[in-house]
Formats: structure tokens, C-alpha cells, sequence
């Protein structure tokens, strides 16, 4: 059987019965990765070195595989999680050179479990986009039609782990940038709550919204990275005390009963009538798993990109200014007076769409316009966060589209910056309210491109919208597939 | 489309967020703000008097921790991505 193939979970059990070795596992991603990665351009930066020796570290020493479910598995990371000794981009010019001092929490305790890091995943500059087009460095292409973009802004990530690249990954998600390419790409990616894994080490975008979550090829190994990143953290002031429940035990439980509701807002106009068609069908594959399925509203749903892309934008301009040419990052090298040097380095290390962020969120929150834009968002933000709220008493998740179309083409909406946000329209406004959302895939489109299903849940319930998702994962064995890549 | 921001407006937001554009850059940020601007100004169909506002999702409040000293600096890991540094201090252009 190709390893490279393998879920994480699979993986583990080869590991603990000593089937395979550690570096076998290693080596055969790594040979694959060398063969594809050519033509897909996931990976910013290799470990390939780094991962071989210490997998054969594990093989050689007393390393108890059954210990962690993660000992020995080969992980691709989203190049905006610090990574200590190791180049750290953000897929920008900017921080071309940046080598972190430091790990983040996340990839911290990844490392404590045992997990073995094959290299940094391309993205949009920043995290700022839906496409991977935005990247300084390469375009990531999208590994079921080279044409198409595998979303964003974690497309490297979510492209790595749909052409075996790599056996799971992390990705960050402020807007949907782990769900849209998880479906743009077939596989699984889950948002938790924000609060619910530590953002230390992480690179700042928009700060109430950022969380970090696991892109995998199954739900079960969305459970076991969850895992293992998520709690507490006292450097990371926003993360919550909250105990982390065991994300595996539950999701075997039967879904029958439950209450599922389908937000007639989801299905917007403009809308793939194939997108529309495979999440009806997924609606009714859980009705028959016994769930019941009740039409609810959550009316603010359209103002969601309008509000998104004031708060966003004034977030980031606020956490951007830290790129100054002083600290860390690209300098121009000949100016010789300050303030010229800030401008003319964040001038030319910035690529267009963060330089407009920058731009939308300076002038939203400059005097005079405050309250017309930046303080009306968070109160519409408030009316969104409430419709959730409200919705959760009648019903205990939600089912939705992810997006509006499959992957679209490189190009398509490279020139239009506002047709681009339009299409997070159905991602924004759980990323606002701050509940978790998973992605699972659940069909194709007549052109072989994945389509996702979204199982949106209450704060703090990610192992109810996981064991949703992994119910119906089970029923339809025939949705699963891979991407011809051979 | 109604005109939000002008192109004097565009280059006075450029020097607050520091930022230098070319010309041709200019022009293009200001028809792209406008037509971004005119877009969230959707969010004025909604009456939103005394709605609080959310800055966070989940709302924290006074989060302390016992103030006691530890050491999490890493002197010369930080000053290794410094683009000039005298091994001890960033180094700026001359300021006055």
C-alpha cells in the first residue's frame, strides 16, 4: 500500500505494530513531494533533511509510537505559524529572511507530541486572500485541474494534504481560509472557536478573527490534530480555560435525533447549481441518518462581507505597522532618513493586496470616519453574532455550502479585489461570530472539481460538528477520492 | 458610483499607513477603495442604534496572571533579523 496515501490514523497503527519504520513513512513522502511539488508548488520551504533524521531518531531510540497518535507523522505547516530556526514568510517579500527565535504554541506541542515537520505551505501574502495568488513567491496550483487555484488562503496546505503530500496539515483560518480551500480541494478542514487554540506564534492578520486549524484527509484526523493544539495557553490572553474534550470518543455516536438546520440565506444567488444540488444531497443523507432537518435564518448573513472587510482590513493595518525595516524584515538599503526608510520598505516588501488593507483599514479608522465605518461594522458584527446565538436554541448545528462555486480559475478574479471577497459570503460570518466550522468533502461537480459541505456548531462544540461530519463521512464511502496526479 | 475617496485623500491614507505609492498605483488604489467603500456602505441599511459593538467574538475580560519574573528573551535570536544591528541595539537611520 502507498503510504503517502494514508490518513494519520493509518499511519499510526502501521508505526505502533512496527510494520513500517518512521523513516520509511518520511521517505515516502518526500518522494513524492519531489515528483509532484514541481507542478503544484505547495511547499515554501523543505525540511526534507530535518524530517528524515529525526524520524530515523525515532526508529533508533526507545520512542514508544502508541504513546501519541502524532509520533512519527509527517505534517505540512502554514508559513505564517513561527517555526524556531526556521524561515518564517507569511509568503511575503517583506519577511523574506525572518527566522523566528521561537516556536509557536501550536507547532510547540506538535513537537512534544512527536510529529515531524516536512516543510512550510504557500498562501496568500499575509493570509490575505482566497486564492494563493497572493503569494510573493509562487502560484500553488489545484491538485484535481492545474489550472484552477486551490483557494486561500491556506492553499498550500489544503493542496499539499489532497495530493498526498503530506499526511495532515495546519492552516489558519480569519475569514475561511481553512474551510474554502479544504473544499476547493476535497479534503477536510475544521475552524475552531476562536479562543480554543492558542495564536501565540502565530503572525498577526486580524486579531479577534485569526485561529489556527488542522486541514486533513479525514475527520478523524481533524479530531487528532485538534487534539493536540487546542487549550489554554498563558501567552495567548485570548485563549480560553475551557477543559478540551476528547474529540475521537465522540465521534462514533449516531447522529440520530439531532437537529440540523439548513439558513435559507446559504443558498445566495449566484450560486453553482451543482453546489447548491451535492449539499441538498448531503442534507439528505443526514436526514437519513436520523437527523431532523428544520429550515432556519440567520438574516444579517448578507452583511457578513461588508462587515468583514472594514474589520478585517483595520485589524491588519494596526498589526502591520510592526513591519517598520527596524526589527526583523526587508529594509531598503539605501535610505538614509527615517521615516523615508518606513515608506520605502513597506512600500516595496508589501505586495498590492495587503498594501490595500493597509490602505482600507488606515482610512477606516482615521479620524472622522471611525464611527461611519469601523464602529458601525462591530455593532452589525454584534447583530451576526447574535443571529448564531439565536439559532443555536432552535436547532444544534448548522449544514451550508462553503462557497458559492468550486475552484475557479488563476486569473479569474485576480484583477477584481471586491468580486474576490464576495466570495467568502458564505465563510465570513462564522469567522465574525467566532463558532466553529468544519468543511467536509461531499461530492463533485460534473467537471471532477470537490465540492464541501460546512457544519457550522455553537461555541466551543467542535466535537459535535466533527462527529457530524465523520456520521456522515462514514455514509458516503463514494465520495471519497483522489485527484489524478500520476 | 458615488465618489467615497478622492485621490488627494488616497496619498494623505498613504502617509499615515506609511506607505509610498507610485502613479500608477494611486489610480488604481483610489477606483479600487471607491469601489469597496461604496459596496460596505450596505451596512447603512441597517439601523444600529444601541447595538453594542463586538470587538471579540469570544468577550474576555481582565485577564491576569501573577506578576512574576521570567526570562522569554532570546537577545540574539531577535537581533539576528535585524536588518543592521551593533550585536547589542537595532540600528535606525539618523532620526534628528
Amino acid at each position: 500500500m502507498a503510504l503517502h496515501t494514508l490518513t494519520i490514523h493509518a499511519l499510526h497503527n502501521l508505526l505502533v505494530r512496527k510494520e513500517v519504520s518512521a523513516a520509511e513513512v518520511v521517505t515516502a513522502f518526500l518522494v513524492r513531494i519531489a515528483e509532484l511539488d514541481p507542478k503544484l508548488n505547495c511547499y515554501l520551504t523543505s525540511l526534507a533533511d530535518s524530517a528524515l533524521a529525526q524520524a530515523r531518531q525515532l526508529d533508533q531510540g526507545p520512542a514508544d509510537f502508541a504513546r501519541s497518535p502524532l509520533m512519527g507523522i509527517p505534517l505540512a505547516i502554514k508559513d505564517v505559524l513561527c517555526l524556531r530556526g526556521v524561515r518564517t514568510t507569511c509568503a511575503s517579500r517583506i519577511l523574506e529572511g525572518f527566522v523566528p527565535p521561537y516556536d509557536g504554541t501550536v507547532l510547540e506541542r506538535l513537537k512534544q507530541a512527536g510529529a515531524v515537520f516536512l516543510g512550510k505551505t504557500n498562501m496568500d501574502e499575509f493570509a490575505m486572500g482566497s486564492s494563493t495568488e497572493n503569494s510573493a513567491f509562487q502560484i500553488t496550483r489545484n491538485p484535481w485541474d492545474l489550472d484552477r487555484v486551490p483557494g486561500g488562503s491556506s492553499g498550500g496546505s489544503a493542496a499539499a494534504v489532497a495530493a498526498d503530500l503530506c499526511a495532515g496539515s495546519l492552516g489558519t483560518d480569519t475569514g475561511g481560509s481553512i474551510r474554502q480551500p479544504a473544499s476547493f480541494c476535497g479534503v477536510v478542514g475544521l475552524k475552531p472557536t476562536y479562543g480554543r487554540v492558542s495564536r501565540y506564534g502565530l503572525v498577526a492578520f486580524a486579531s479577534s478573527l485569526d485561529q489556527i486549524g488542522p486541514i486533513t484527509k479525514d475527520v478523524e484526523d481533524a479530531a487528532l490534530l485538534l487534539q493536540a493544539i487546542a487549550g489554554h495557553d498563558p501567552r495567548d490572553s485570548t485563549s480560553v480555560e475551557q477543559p478540551v474534550p476528547d474529540y475521537r470518543a465522540a465521534l462514533s455516536e449516531p447522529i440520530k435525533g439531532l437537529r440540523l438546520g439548513i439558513p435559507k440565506e446559504y443558498f445566495v444567488a449566484g450560486m453553482h447549481s451543482e453546489v447548491a444540488s451535492a449539499v441538498q444531497a448531503a442534507v439528505q443523507t443526514c436526514r437519513e441518518l436520523g437527523a431532523e432537518i428544520r429550515e432556519v435564518s440567520l438574516p444579517h448573513t448578507e452583511y457578513g462581507v461588508a462587515a468583514y472587510y472594514i474589520i478585517a482590513p483595520a485589524e491588519a493595518s494596526s498589526n502591520l505597522a510592526r513591519y517598520d525595516g527596524v526589527k526583523y524584515g526587508y529594509r531598503v538599503p539605501e535610505a538614509r532618513e527615517l521615516l523615508t526608510m518606513y515608506r520605502q520598505s513597506r512600500s516595496q516588501g508589501f505586495g498590492s493586496e495587503v498594501k490595500r488593507r493597509i490602505m482600507l483599514g488606515t482610512y477606516v479608522l482615521s479620524a472622522g470616519y471611525y464611527d461611519a465605518y469601523y464602529r458601525k461594522a462591530s455593532q452589525v458584527r454584534t447583530l451576526i453574532r447574535e443571529d448564531f446565538l439565536k439559532v443555536f436554541r432552535q436547532v444544534d448545528a448548522l449544514l451550508a455550502p462553503v462557497a458559492p462555486v468550486p475552484a475557479f480559475k488563476v486569473g479569474e478574479k485576480a484583477d477584481d479585489p471586491l468580486e474576490m471577497y464576495l466570495n467568502d459570503v458564505l465563510t465570513l460570518p462564522a469567522s465574525l461570530a467566532g463558532v466553529p466550522g468544519l468543511s467536509v468533502p461531499c461530492g463533485f461537480s460534473t467537471d471532477r472539481l470537490p465540492i464541501g459541505l460546512q457544519i457550522l456548531g455553537p461555541h466551543f462544540r467542535e466535537e459535535l460538528i466533527l462527529r457530524i461530519g465523520c456520521q456522515f463521512e462514514q455514509a458516503t464511502p463514494h465520495l471519497r477520492a483522489k485527484p489524478q496526479l500520476d | 458610483m458615488t465618489t467615497k475617496i478622492s485621490r488627494e485623500e488616497v496619498r494623505h491614507v498613504a502617509t499615515l499607513a506609511r506607505l509610498e505609492l507610485t502613479e500608477a498605483e494611486e489610480g488604481r488604489m483610489t477606483e479600487q477603495m471607491n469601489s469597496i467603500l461604496s459596496y460596505v456602505d450596505k451596512l447603512n441599511e441597517l439601523n444600529t442604534t444601541d447595538i453594542p459593538a463586538t470587538t471579540h467574538a469570544i468577550q474576555r475580560e481582565n485577564v491576569f496572571r501573577p506578576d512574576q519574573v521570567s526570562s522569554v528573551s532570546n537577545r540574539e535570536g531577535a537581533l539576528a533579523n535585524a536588518p543592521q544591528s551593533d550585536g547589542a541595539n537595532f540600528i535606525v537611520p539618523k532620526v534628528i
